[in-house]
């Protein structure tokens, strides 16, 4: 599954402001089907970034970020042209990379 | 003779363990599994290894002061205290309070948006842990419509 990511990274002053859209169920572990059994959660629980393939930020998210995730952060010392790579793992062991090049 | 509670206690208390050390076989790699099952927020920070969170001002949250729809709420942390290590979105009331939890590095601002579940009306914490592992935190309270019809 897993479509591709949505990376948007723009130079602003000597900063770059990276956001992204991910394409992920979300699922809570909370929520009943309609049989009334509990649907199993599953989430994106961690998050990785690399600017020009050097590891800049991790994060570990839980079942409580919304569907298809949004994050924003902000890359110090970027220039355009620089590569900025964002890779997501599942709680399933699922997992997707795509990278977008800083405007 | 064991009763359940304790059982139950003993079978967390060696699911933290391994969840510590990454021998957790589903969580193979490092999600701390025991931060995120934390009911309250003090028991998630502690999780992380630090201190009683206090109220700072140099934590920062933005998030709305209504959200009509408690399933995509914006939120934001940042924080402009030195030497970061982590900084943590929770939700009080959620069923488990930590949402996210984001390391800051020389590389990024400590500063970060992304948009959060929300159950009900709640507090909404950003915590920021040092490398000392002291914590500080703000909160915010954001009141959810269920109607939809905000107002």
């Amino acid at each position: 599954m897993a479509d591709p990511m949505r990376i948007r990274a723009q130079m602003q002053g000597d900063k770059a402001v990276v956001r992204v859209l991910m394409s992920h169920e979300m699922e809570t572990g909370q929520r009943k089907d309609s049989a009334g059994k509990v649907i199993p959660a599953w989430h994106i629980s961690e998050v990785t970034a690399t600017h020009n393939g050097k590891p800049v930020l991790s994060a570990e998210w839980g079942p409580a970020v919304a569907k298809n995730p949004f994050l924003q952060f902000t890359l110090k010392g970027a220039k355009a042209g620089d590569k900025v790579a964002i890779t997501w793992k599942d709680n399933r062991g699922e997992t997707r990379t795509d990278e977008a090049t800083v405007s | 003779m064991q009763n359940r509670r304790e059982t139950l206690k003993q079978s967390l208390a060696v699911a933290g363990l391994l969840g510590a050390t990454g021998l957790f076989p589903q969580h193979a790699f490092a999600f701390n599994r025991a931060a995120f099952d934390a009911k309250n927020i003090a028991d998630a920070v502690k999780a992380y290894g630090a201190s009683a969170p206090v109220e700072s001002k140099d934590v920062s949250l933005t998030a709305p002061d209504i959200a009509e729809n408690g399933a995509v709420v914006p939120m934001a942390v940042a924080s402009t205290l030195p030497n970061l290590k982590h900084l943590l979105v929770l939700v009080e009331k959620n069923p488990n309070a930590l949402v996210a939890k984001f390391d800051v590095s020389d590389a990024v601002e400590p500063n970060f948006a992304t948009r959060a579940k929300m159950g009900q009306t709640s507090d909404v914490f950003a915590v920021a842990i040092t490398k000392d592992n002291k914590a500080f935190f703000t909160k915010k309270e954001v009141k959810v419509t269920l109607g939809g019809c905000g107002g």
